[in-house]
């Protein structure tokens, strides 16, 4: 890993908002963006002020392809009236960056790890914007 | 320089384990404390150090200095979740070796049964996650035992077999709070909670403290018990948010288990008796793993069939563990405590004959934090 330098990236920091602010202000906007690496290429999510692969403070938003596999998944079980069950899962995207997010779309015991997606901008739990992901090729 | 032998623990106790009714966290922290300095013939005066770690109290190394009337020479309050306390003997053998402390005191407590009856904490959902409402932290978990199963064939029997020999190690502890017999079809029959986890692959949420008390090997032959060396450490730490997690099927136990078993010279054939820190049954099969009792993968037939329980092939959680003997919020100090009995040959009905070598080992987090010591009699000095 290369040392650190400070560069004018740093000075563009001190006056901007942190890439928390700058992926919650687009996801408001319907935009799902992820950070790479200028200096070694990397993806990065989630947000992130330097590149936890080689410490660059280069970070650019860029558009991911969407598409990603499942690598986890869990049922947490609820009572109907508590709302009835639902899925989490860990999708790995294929610029390499790994989320939890939520599949929809499909019958929570069918969704497995292997299981191809792709993202949309939809509702989290919270009732904010949130990346969410349905089965490729379309709902089964 | 090594501190391989250069510290011991010299005083140990367990104080309301199970139902502490009326009392709080700190209240039964420092009965521990009490029952630790007693047990290592040791005055609360003579203590210049402490350290402990307890959820709700983001101060509380503060707490205890002032519940005890001490004014340390230092205060470690460090927060890794349950792995702290196997942090805290390395920095306890730090400063006994370098010689800015004498003794050294390592406690936890916790009331969540009889206060709330579930996991207490003052952590939220990480941003991140809190959008898809992941059960914390047991979803968490959950993930990892659904990529063990789907990387390895790791199976939902030998989930169960986790739980089943912690139980059968139980019935042997009479300090045990549940003792009642189980089998791998109740287990499989339980609750399913977050799959493939169902209520008894998941940890109790019991009351109870833990306290042990550190000093110089020098010095620590001083004390009414036979001491227990310190003579490895090592830790691991590669995420916060299980989203973080760069491989779910292997953890920091990697890491901190070859560092200590570094430090100790030993290799896994050579320890007696292994405790580990079960918060879900996939973490001892993750940690034995890890930890290279088995190799990767294998972990679900190294548990299978009672492979780690009273007559198998490795002592694995002789009090029963965080499953069936207590489990506080934080299960690290109870690891050590356990250790130290059965290293002094003090475990009655589930004492593992001539112990000399056992491993301790804590997690924190969400599979964060692997904390691993080994610790040893004398004769492994």
């Amino acid at each position: 890993m290369a040392a650190i330098t400070l560069d004018s990236e740093m000075t563009d920091m001190k006056n901007s908002p942190g890439p928390d602010a700058v992926f919650a202000a687009k996801l408001a906007e319907g935009v799902f963006e992820i950070q790479k690496c200028g200096a070694c290429g990397a993806h990065v999510f989630h947000p992130r002020v330097i590149c936890p692969t080689c410490g660059s403070a280069d970070l650019e938003w860029v558009a991911p392809t969407g598409r990603g596999t499942i690598y986890a998944r869990t049922v947490v079980r609820r009572k109907p009236e508590r709302g009835g069950d639902y899925n989490v899962v860990l999708v790995d995207l294929e610029e390499g960056v790994r989320m939890m997010s939520r599949v929809d779309g499909m019958a929570h015991d069918e969704i497995a790890a292997g299981l191809k997606v792709s993202a949309s901008v939809g509702e989290g739990a919270d009732g904010g914007p949130a990346v969410i992901f349905q089965p490729e090729g379309g709902v089964s | 320089m090594s501190l391989r032998g250069k510290a011991a623990i010299v005083g140990a106790a367990l104080a309301g384990c199970g139902e502490a009714h009326g009392k709080s966290a700190m209240e039964i922290t420092v009965e521990a404390v009490h029952g630790a300095l007693a047990d290592a013939g040791v005055s609360l005066g003579d203590v210049d150090a402490i350290a402990t770690c307890q959820p709700l109290d983001m101060l509380s190394g503060l707490t205890l200095a002032q519940e005890l009337g001490l004014n340390p020479k230092f205060t470690m309050n460090n927060r890794m979740g349950g792995s702290s306390f196997l942090s805290h003997t390395l920095w306890a053998a730090m400063l006994l070796e370098l010689r800015l402390a004498d003794t050294v005191l390592i406690c936890y407590g916790s009331n969540q049964r009889t206060a709330s009856g579930k996991l207490m904490t003052a952590l939220g959902l990480p941003t991140y996650e809190a959008p898809y409402k992941p059960m914390f932290p047991l979803s968490s978990y959950a993930l990892a035992a659904d990529r063990h199963m789907t990387q390895f064939g790791t199976t939902r029997e030998q989930l169960a077999d986790v739980a089943v020999s912690a139980r059968a190690w139980a019935q042997k502890n009479p300090e045990a709070f549940i003792r009642d017999p189980l089998t791998r079809e109740d287990v499989i029959a339980s609750r399913l909670v977050s799959d493939p986890l169902r209520v008894r692959d998941c940890c109790l949420v019991t009351d109870g403290g833990g306290a042990i008390v550190m000093r110089r090997a020098e010095t620590a032959k001083d004390h009414p018990r036979p001491p227990v060396y310190l003579l490895g450490g090592g830790e691991g730490t590669t995420h916060r948010d299980i989203s973080e997690m760069p491989d779910l099927t292997v953890t920091g136990a990697a890491q901190s288990g070859a560092l200590a078993m570094g430090m100790a010279g030993v290799k896994p054939a050579d320890i007696d008796v292994v405790q580990l820190y079960d918060a879900f049954t996939i973490n001892v099969i993750l940690f034995l793993e890890d930890l290279g009792f088995c190799k990767k993968g294998e972990g679900g037939a190294f548990v299978e069939n009672g492979g780690i329980a009273p007559g198998g092939h490795l002592p694995v959680n002789t009090n029963g563990g965080g499953l069936s003997c207590v489990h506080p919020g934080m299960y690290g100090i109870f690891t050590l405590v356990e250790a130290v009995r059965q290293l002094r040959g003090d475990a009655g009905d589930r004492q593992i004959a001539g112990a000399e070598l056992a491993l301790a080992h804590g997690n924190g987090g969400v599979l964060s934090s692997q904390v691993t010591n080994i610790l040893g009699t004398e004769s492994t000095l």
